[in-house]
């Protein structure tokens, strides 16, 4: 049974006029303790829904930012097993929450499909995303993940072919991670690619509300995104930055994520 | 995508969705390449006339006897050292036909960034090297070799430092420069289609070979035998002998300090099932799933994966795999030096190890023995650690 979390979030945010805020931090940097509090301080500080990385030895389609992540994530000890955890405490503390996992397929086959979205979904994560495994190899992961009763969340692009939109579009459920640009995760000031027409095409495919990522790190680039046609906008690099940057790490992503939240507000 | 880029259940295309177009466009290049005469009349004459081919078949003259016959197939005489020119200058044409102004490729020993740096000056590409910031220390005169060949190499300071580090930082570029870059990834491993196009490239060594020995021999090989990294010399050399189902195929991995040792780059007889760089294949990993260190003497064979259709051609029992200690590698590499007067690759010193064994036991056992080994790469760039191992300098 999923929960539809993200349904239910996203008629409330549209009532109210107002886009999503997303908010990354990847679990364990640099310790569970440290994580679990940057998270409930984004949260505090009006993140609408959580990403949270499980940190993987090779993340390929991330930037130096959260590569720094989840190497301090997995020097301070984290695994999957305890990414659960604090995945469940943080389910305890947010029942309403939306709570997206974001990682790589080795993590997920080394478990076995099942048993890691069973175990996922008894944390009380809400969807996942397998960053290394496009639309063409999707079908088995996004199988497991709707049979565990999480939302597998696909990722798409505005230089992705008609196929592959069709499949991430019939595939995902939750909401569809669009890219903001080529390349990795991180901080940009551009954001080159093309979106109206890709949130076009997947209206006209019926896909889930799609939200903005990967490069999204000012006010004006959330407003960007929401003016566009974007559900919501996901942020990550920026507060992982904004929190290493900081001598009191949860108030600055705090601070940080009030900043962003507010740019949703019309 | 055309095809699914499976080999049995290895294989595959994982990458990040956004990296789906430049694998599609490289996939439909390649299938066209290799069905278009100019392309490969264009590539069969480079071989020839830049890269040297065909390659020498040499019969061992000191080890072997008259009923134990121990051919060489002498990819060491290739043009930059080892057998990794063939698939980049193919690679290189069809970077030029794509019409990418740039190139990137990951290197571990730098043999392959040497090969990339050669093809970026013949083409006149704009050539850039991922080089583990750990690697770029130890191979030094690579590095050089590879710059004075104007090719820009980036030291990867990120993860354990090493070739799977520089793979993953390749990969990265490529996402964000597909537009105008090929990535000219060094082996049969990643995502589709690159498994099947460098082992394509790479055919070329088993087509001539297998020639080459029935004409001298009148007969096919009873063995044929390679080292394996990321595998693309071991099926560049099997690949043509597959349907000889009489002919042994007998891959050679890297045992390090021994295979129970822990410290090994024995992908597919120690790994596990996984999925890294594009592929599920073999890895080495630690329970959770996170990809472990490899170690071998050698750092062509220096990699915690393997080309998913290595881990096919096990699975289904068409070749065997088995180790090579760093010891019985270095002991061979000198034996072919003192007894043949030629020096290999530390690498290919692995696969000769294993055919020093089996010319010992079918010496042995009194049986006559046609064996053919891939003599993959020459041993010039380990001067400086040979040095230190056998002379102790």
């Amino acid at each position: 049974m999923r929960h539809q979390r993200y349904g239910r979030m996203f008629a409330r945010l549209d009532a109210a006029g107002e886009g999503a805020l997303g908010a990354f931090l990847m679990l364990g940097d640099p310790d569970a303790e440290t994580s679990f509090a940057l998270l409930d301080a984004a949260v505090a500080g009006g993140a609408d829904m959580l990403e949270v990385g499980i940190a993987f030895s090779d993340p390929v389609a991330d930037g130096p930012v959260i590569q720094a992540a989840a190497q301090r994530a997995l020097a301070g000890g984290i695994t999957p097993r305890a990414s659960f955890e604090l995945i469940a405490r943080l389910r305890e503390r947010h029942a309403e929450v939306p709570i997206g996992i974001l990682t790589y397929a080795n993590l997920v086959v080394a478990r076995g499909l099942e048993d890691f979205c069973a175990a996922a979904a008894r944390a009380g994560a809400d969807s996942l995303l397998v960053a290394d495994v496009p639309s063409l190899e999707a079908a088995r992961f996004a199988d497991a993940a709707r049979e565990a009763g999480l939302d597998p969340v696909l990722i798409a692009a505005p230089n992705t072919g008609a196929a592959a939109l069709e499949r991430i579009a019939a595939l995902g459920s939750g909401y569809i991670y669009c890219v903001a640009r080529a390349g990795v995760t991180g901080q940009r000031a551009d954001m080159a690619l093309d979106h109206d027409a890709l949130f076009d095409r997947l209206r006209a495919l019926g896909a889930p509300p799609p939200v903005l990522g990967f490069g999204i790190s000012t006010p004006a680039q959330v407003r960007a995104g929401l003016a566009a046609g974007a559900a919501g906008v996901i942020c990550g690099s920026a507060i992982v930055a904004a929190a290493q940057a900081a001598s009191d790490p949860a108030a600055a992503v705090r601070e940080f994520v009030a900043t962003l939240k507010a740019a949703t507000r019309g | 995508m055309k095809q699914d880029g499976r080999f049995g259940a290895f294989g595959g295309a994982f990458v990040p969705e956004i990296l789906v177009p430049a694998i599609e466009q490289l996939e439909a290049a390649y299938l066209a390449a290799i069905e278009d005469p100019d392309f490969l009349a264009e590539l069969d004459h480079l071989l020839r006339t830049y890269a040297g081919r065909p390659t020498a078949l040499t019969r061992c003259r000191n080890i072997g006897d008259e009923r134990v016959r121990l051919y060489l197939k002498r990819e060491d005489l290739l043009h930059g050292g080892a057998h990794k020119t063939n698939q980049v200058i193919a690679q290189a044409l069809l970077a030029k036909r794509m019409g990418k102004t740039r190139l990137i490729a990951e290197t571990g020993a730098g043999q392959h960034g040497v090969a990339t740096a050669i093809a970026g000056a013949l083409f006149g590409l704009k050539t850039r090297i991922y080089m583990g910031a750990l690697d770029a220390e130890r191979q030094a005169l690579n590095v050089f070799r590879m710059q004075l060949m104007g090719a820009e190499v980036v030291p990867v300071e990120i993860g354990s430092r090493t070739l799977k580090d520089a793979v993953n930082e390749a990969l990265r570029d490529w996402t964000a420069s597909f537009a105008d870059t090929h990535y000219l990834l060094g082996t049969v491993a990643g995502p589709h289609p690159f498994p099947q196009m460098v082992r394509d490239f790479q055919a070329v060594i088993g087509r001539e070979a297998r020639a080459q020995l029935l004409e001298v021999e009148g007969r096919l090989p009873d063995r044929v035998i390679a080292c394996v990294g990321g595998g693309s010399n071991a099926i560049g050399i099997f690949h043509e002998f597959v349907p000889d189902r009489a002919v042994a195929l007998v891959g050679v991995e890297a045992a390090g300090k021994g295979l129970d040792s822990g410290e090994h780059g024995a992908t597919l007889q120690r790994g596990r099932r996984g999925i890294l760089h594009g592929a599920e294949t073999y890895l080495m990993q630690d329970d959770e799933g996170q990809v472990g260190e490899s170690w071998s003497v050698s750092a062509g064979l220096d990699y915690p994966a393997v080309g998913p259709e290595h881990a096919h051609l096990m699975a289904s029992g068409r070749a065997t795999y088995v180790g090579a200690t760093d010891t019985e590698a270095i002991a061979a590499f000198q034996r072919l030096a003192r007894e043949e007067g030629i020096i290999p690759a530390l690498e290919t010193a692995h696969a000769l190890a294993e055919a020093f064994k089996q010319v010992a036991a079918a010496q042995a056992a009194g049986e006559e023995r046609v064996i053919l080994v891939n003599l993959s790469g020459r041993g010039d760039k380990d001067m400086a650690q040979a040095m230190q191992l056998v002379a102790g300098r």
